[in-house]
């Protein structure tokens, strides 16, 4: 099968790869339809996350039609369209039995401190992931849900990752009616979450990024008040737009690319000697009001970040942070589709065919032609 | 600061009451431990019943950390060459440890020359620029890729002009 290969940071390409087969009773094999590229893939892309290994096929985000079924997955049928949660979850340990589908203890050898993710690196369990057209589906009882028959595909793919997660991180902040959110982000996690935070009846919501188009896009979807963190100093702006308390909600949608402070960066994205640049999330810290809630979803790497601890200690503050639990959210997020409440598939800007993605990777990682969210279409999806 | 900036203009506050679903999911019950936990299930035992346990062939490495080894695995790309060799001693220190981290990001960089060289052990040269996604780059950035291209070959240059000096000078 033609399949995703990392060769190195920057570096991707196009390989011939043997077809995945059934390793485990609960596997199932899916042909996939449609593998979107995450933000997070760019963390691996860019050599950030420890123990990426060249061969490995990466993708969390896919939709597939079910080819194969292990003899214990009595839930599926071959030929089932579906969406495929990028957790990889066993839906019996200690944390799953509390909805921690994210936080799985059966499916990642390599870490405890993550459950098994598609195409993570190995340490996120090593499994390849769903930048192929087809792909080894562990758990298979568990995680993937049928498509309902209304649900276009390009909403549906964006239901393994980018939905969940914006939902979780607007979940995660506790926002009460007439709340003021400031969301650190305006990528396709930051966009939905801003969305989202309405639905949890936020009184303003207030995105920041550095890219217009980004911007731009989030003001209309949103919808939010946007502003570019090149143009002012953002505590400040925050503190002076809530009558010097500061927003009651702060969610870093960033994570560990994020751009804004030369030191960070320096640090963290070229020097690598912590686990990225953590400005984003410093900036919550900073602009939340005390006794304020921080929502982290944007991705770190396991190491360690210079963050102002000391700020969260004196400020009373509550820190939230999960990688969503795509499988808890996806009934109520299906049923806001349904109502349209939320539209995914506004987000996707590009649809690209699998053959050429070495050129996704670098449209979607340089933010080259207005991307926002690039799909990888399998020949034949 | 650019004036025009759309961003740096006066926003109006949106009313809430205009944006579809508002506060359909609002819950005043909703304290910093709910709902990403269902404590109504949570137990303090560490055991539960496991998945069968997934049999395999290949080198899966493990963190110290677990009491054993979870019922399934990846099974992509195992440990091989120098950069499996230092995977193996990472993984004999903690999560917790710095060296763990650093040793796997090494090893890392390590496997991206093992990926060049098999390559070529298998006669093929990779192609570069197009792994790298020169094709979009002219497509989309034609400016930044001449850009880039002329600071590689100046480098290039002055390294090659250097080395080519302090050979006469020798």
């Amino acid at each position: 099968m033609r399949a995703m290969d990392f060769r190195g940071p920057y570096r991707v390409r196009l390989e011939n790869k043997p077809l995945p087969r059934i390793q485990h009773p609960r596997d199932a094999i899916v042909r996939v339809t449609r593998s979107c590229i995450c933000g997070s893939d760019l963390h691996l892309y860019h050599g950030l996350v420890p123990d990426t290994r060249v061969g490995m096929t990466f993708g969390h985000e896919f939709t597939g039609v079910v080819e194969e079924l292990g003899p214990e997955v009595q839930n599926l049928k071959v030929g089932d369209r579906v969406i495929v949660p990028f957790n990889i979850a066993c839906g019996q340990c200690h944390f799953c039995k509390q909805g921690l589908f994210a936080n799985c203890h059966e499916s990642n050898a390599q870490a405890t401190a993550v459950g098994g993710i598609f195409g993570y690196s190995h340490t996120a369990g090593g499994f390849d992931g769903g930048q192929a057209e087809y792909a080894r589906v562990p758990y298979a009882d568990v995680g993937p849900t049928v498509i309902p028959e209304w649900m276009d595909l390009d909403d549906a793919v964006l239901l393994t990752d980018v939905v969940p997660t914006g939902y979780q991180a607007a979940e995660m902040a506790s926002i009460q009616r007439g709340d003021t959110v400031v969301i650190f982000g305006a990528g396709p996690i930051g966009i939905m979450a801003a969305r989202c935070a309405w639905l949890f009846g936020a009184g303003r919501v207030i995105v920041f990024d550095h890219l217009e188009y980004r911007l731009d896009f989030v003001r209309r979807y949103g919808p939010a008040e946007v502003y570019n963190f090149k143009d002012m100093d953002v505590v400040v702006f925050m503190k002076k737009t809530t009558d010097g308390l500061g927003a009651d909600v702060a969610i870093d949608a960033v994570g560990c690319e994020a751009s804004g402070s030369a030191w960070q960066t320096l640090l963290g994205r070229k020097l690598k000697l912590q686990s990225g640049s953590a400005i984003a999330l410093h900036w919550a810290i900073n602009s939340v009001k005390k006794g304020g809630v921080v929502s982290v979803v944007g991705v770190y790497g396991p190491t360690g970040n210079l963050v102002p601890i000391g700020n969260v200690v004196n400020k009373g503050l509550t820190l939230r942070a999960n990688q969503a639990s795509v499988k808890r959210l996806l009934p109520r997020l299906i049923e806001h589709v349904q109502a349209g409440n939320i539209e995914p598939k506004q987000l996707i800007t590009h649809r690209i065919p699998l053959e050429d993605v070495a050129d996704a990777y670098h449209i979607f990682s340089s933010k080259l032609n207005g991307c926002i969210k690039p799909v990888l279409m399998p020949a034949g999806a | 600061m650019d004036a025009n900036n759309f961003s740096m203009r006066p926003q109006p506050m949106i009313d809430p009451a205009t944006v579809r679903g508002w506060g359909v999911d609002a819950n005043p019950e909703n304290d910093p431990t709910y709902p990403c936990r269902d404590r109504s299930k949570e137990d303090h035992s560490g055991s539960w019943v496991r998945p069968v346990q997934q049999q395999t062939d290949v080198e899966i490495l493990q963190s110290i950390e677990h009491k054993q080894r979870p019922a399934v695995v990846g099974t992509s790309t195992p440990p091989s060459g120098l950069s499996g060799a230092l995977r193996r001693a990472a993984f004999r220190k903690s999560e917790s440890n710095l060296l763990h981290w650093m040793g796997l990001l090494g090893a890392d960089r390590i496997n991206m020359v093992e990926g060049v060289l098999q390559d070529f052990r298998r006669a093929r040269v990779p192609n570069v620029p197009a792994e790298m996604g020169a094709r979009a780059e002219w497509q989309y950035n034609k400016t930044g890729l001449v850009m880039k291209t002329v600071a590689v070959v100046g480098v290039i240059a002055i390294v090659a002009a250097l080395r080519r000096q302090r050979r006469i000078r020798a």
